[in-house]
């Protein structure tokens, strides 16, 4: 035990000093390694980045949120076959909140988008939500300056709207927009209200958009167009007896009859989550397949280079051995030296890892980060790969026969 | 009367080749004493290369006893074997034997790392070491910094360097020319003044004749024992 402590320090020289020498055949050596947790550790942090955008994402659609739609969000049926569904109107959205009891709130909700103008500026393909009173209470939303809209102003389709911090910095340059009219599409609106800053999810700003009362926006911009109705529930205990009542109320709704099949779709995160899951562990299992192969190959790369090894430095070996370095001694030498190729390895692969996370944050709108777990993870397994590609050129080693060794040059 | 360092007994080696055995030894018996300063001569493939090797601890007799410090090496594993080499021989070899990429003072230093000694006290042995030989200016030079001589003479410090029982030098002056070679025979001649038991094997006459003990190998048996004069 003692020998092997203090062969230790000397070993790890001993190997650094070996690399030194042969720098680019040590960088060559590592390549399979350095792929293989490159791999595993790029799309640890790409599905991290996920995690963290459109994760989040998803979970603002809440829990306790339910969503009537035309189209599922998740389906591996035709999608032809929802296309002929009737478009989900006011009146489903009227009924449903005129009957379900005890939940939060129910909302028809829709989207459009527009070009907005004032003054000499413009933006084009402006998102523009339509909202209600209920909208508010659901989506959680915070008013910075002005107001959000009253019930008069929702139920008369008001054009008034309330702005994204972003429109107010981008179209009135500073300029307060409180009473300011601007122009969305053709149409003349006033704002009365900015939104607190909200942030971004995949890289599309939650802070660029303009919200105007539902009925002025079916009225303006398209009353033939699909709309949603969102339920909230109180308690995520409810969620499943509150899907049954919404399903009863769209039925009756829409007369259907018994044996006809529900013509709208009722989603819920769940099934987004779902979803998401099943795409990332894909995704892992597809790094992990690619990052292991990589990993074989790297290793009997490495177990090739260190037989190379062993064979050129037979001397070292002989004189190693005849000075008294025991056979267990010169394997511990060659499987430290194994193991320091691949943890150089390793650590380069994570270094690049996080060059690979930087690109890909500035050049996608994903957000990427590279997990802690992966680090470790990735020094673990080129760590690994050195030990077990290193016992078999190390034991051959230890296996020499000093005197001839010694002959050798 | 000095103490019997190695004692050997009826010491056979054989080796197979194909499937034809080869008698390297047949059968030698030889008493070598502390402080003793002992020549092996014969020509190549005598059994004076095996016979060394034999002694060194590096091979096994494949029949016979040997005893070293009067401990019984022919009974011995190669876990114990290493360690034998570690403490009780210094190894001169004819082409030095040197790790290449490191320096004189790590060169030295090496038997000590596998005795398990210390860093700190592993320098300052090894300086002392490189000192006896005159060394101490080059111990940060590596070996294709130093001459043929100078090589030799770090070789010396390290099998120097353990306080071995014995010195066992192979052809040291086979790769060095005459003047570098009386130098360092001059080396050899003063550490067995000083005390230390040395083996000497060459096939020249004027090397062989520094011992006080010649003794002759020929077709692995010991043709002559002759002593030159008394220690």
């Amino acid at each position: 035990m003692i020998s092997f402590f203090i062969g230790f320090w000397e070993n790890v020289k001993i190997a650094v000093r070996a690399l030194i020498q042969n720098k680019m055949r040590a960088v060559l050596t590592t390549l399979g390694i350095i792929i293989g947790v490159l791999t595993v550790v790029s799309v640890a942090s790409i599905i991290e980045g996920l995690n963290k955008g459109f994760a989040k994402q998803i979970a603002s659609l809440g829990s306790n949120t339910l969503y009537v739609q035309k189209f599922p969000w998740v389906s591996g049926d035709e999608w032809f076959k929802y296309r002929n569904r009737p478009n989900i109107e006011m009146k489903d959205a009227e009924y449903v909140r005129k009957y379900l009891k005890s939940v939060e709130a129910v909302s028809p909700s829709t989207g459009s988008r527009q070009n907005l103008k004032y003054a000499a500026n413009s933006l084009l393909e402006i998102r523009v939500t339509g909202v209600t009173m209920e909208s508010e209470k659901i989506e959680e939303y915070n008013i910075a300056d002005g107001r959000y809209f009253n019930s008069i102003e929702i139920e008369k389709e008001k054009n008034n709207a309330v702005i994204g911090w972003e429109i107010m910095d981008k179209l009135f340059e500073g300029r307060n927009p409180i009473g300011q009219r601007m122009k969305v599409g053709d149409v003349s609106y006033t704002v009365i209200g900015v939104m607190g800053k909200r942030g971004s999810i995949m890289g599309e700003s939650m802070d660029s958009e303009v919200y105007v009362p539902i009925g002025s926006l079916l009225k303006n911009f398209g009353v033939h167009r699909s709309i949603q109705i969102v339920v909230k529930v109180r308690d995520a205990a409810q969620v499943e007896s509150v899907k049954d009542d919404v399903r009863f109320l769209m039925r009756t709704s829409r007369g259907l009859k018994p044996h006809e099949e529900d013509n709208f779709s009722i989603n819920q995160q769940e099934a987004i989550m779902e979803m998401y899951n099943k795409l990332t562990s894909g995704l892992y299992t597809a790094a992990i397949g690619i990052g292991a192969l990589s990993l074989l190959v790297g290793g009997i790369g490495i177990m090739n280079i260190m037989l190379v090894s062993v064979a050129e430095r037979k001397n070292e070996i002989g004189i190693r051995m005849a000075l008294g370095a025991k056979r267990k001694v010169i394997t511990i030498q060659f499987i430290i030296e194994s193991v320091i190729i691949c943890t150089i390895g390793g650590l380069i692969a994570i270094l690049l890892s996080y060059v690979v996370s930087q690109v890909i944050s500035k050049v996608t709108p994903f957000p990427s980060v590279v997990p802690l777990w992966s680090v470790f993870m990735g020094l673990g397994f080129s760590t690994f790969i050195g030990l077990f590609f290193g016992i078999y050129p190390a034991r051959k080693a230890s296996k020499l026969d000093p005197i001839e060794c010694l002959r050798y040059e | 009367m000095s103490n019997t360092l190695i004692s050997l007994k009826d010491i056979v080696k054989t080796y197979q080749v194909g499937s034809v055995e080869v008698h390297a030894l047949g059968g030698v018996n030889l008493q070598i004493h502390t402080n003793e300063y002992v020549s092996i001569m014969g020509p190549s493939g005598s059994g004076k290369s095996t016979l060394m090797n034999i002694i060194g601890c590096l091979d096994t007799p494949t029949s016979g006893v040997y005893e070293l410090d009067q401990m019984p090496v022919h009974e011995m594993d190669d876990n114990q074997l290493a360690e034998i080499r570690n403490r009780k021989i210094g190894f001169v070899f004819q082409t030095f034997n040197l790790l290449p990429r490191a320096n004189a003072l790590h060169n030295v230093e090496l038997p000590l790392i596998y005795s398990g000694i210390s860093a700190t006290k592993r320098k300052i042995m090894a300086e002392e070491a490189l000192e006896k030989v005159g060394l101490s200016d080059r111990k940060h030079h590596r070996p294709n910094e130093l001459s043929g001589g100078q090589r030799q003479r770090v070789a010396i410090a390290r099998a120097l360097v353990n306080n071995p029982s014995l010195i066992l030098a192979d052809e040291p002056t086979g790769n060095l020319d005459t003047k570098t070679g009386e130098e360092i025979m001059k080396i050899l001649d003063n550490l067995h003044q000083m005390g230390n038991s040395i083996i000497l094997v060459t096939h020249e006459k004027e090397v062989a004749e520094h011992a006080h003990r010649i003794v002759h190998i020929r077709d692995g048996n010991i043709a002559d024992d002759e002593v030159l004069r008394k220690n």
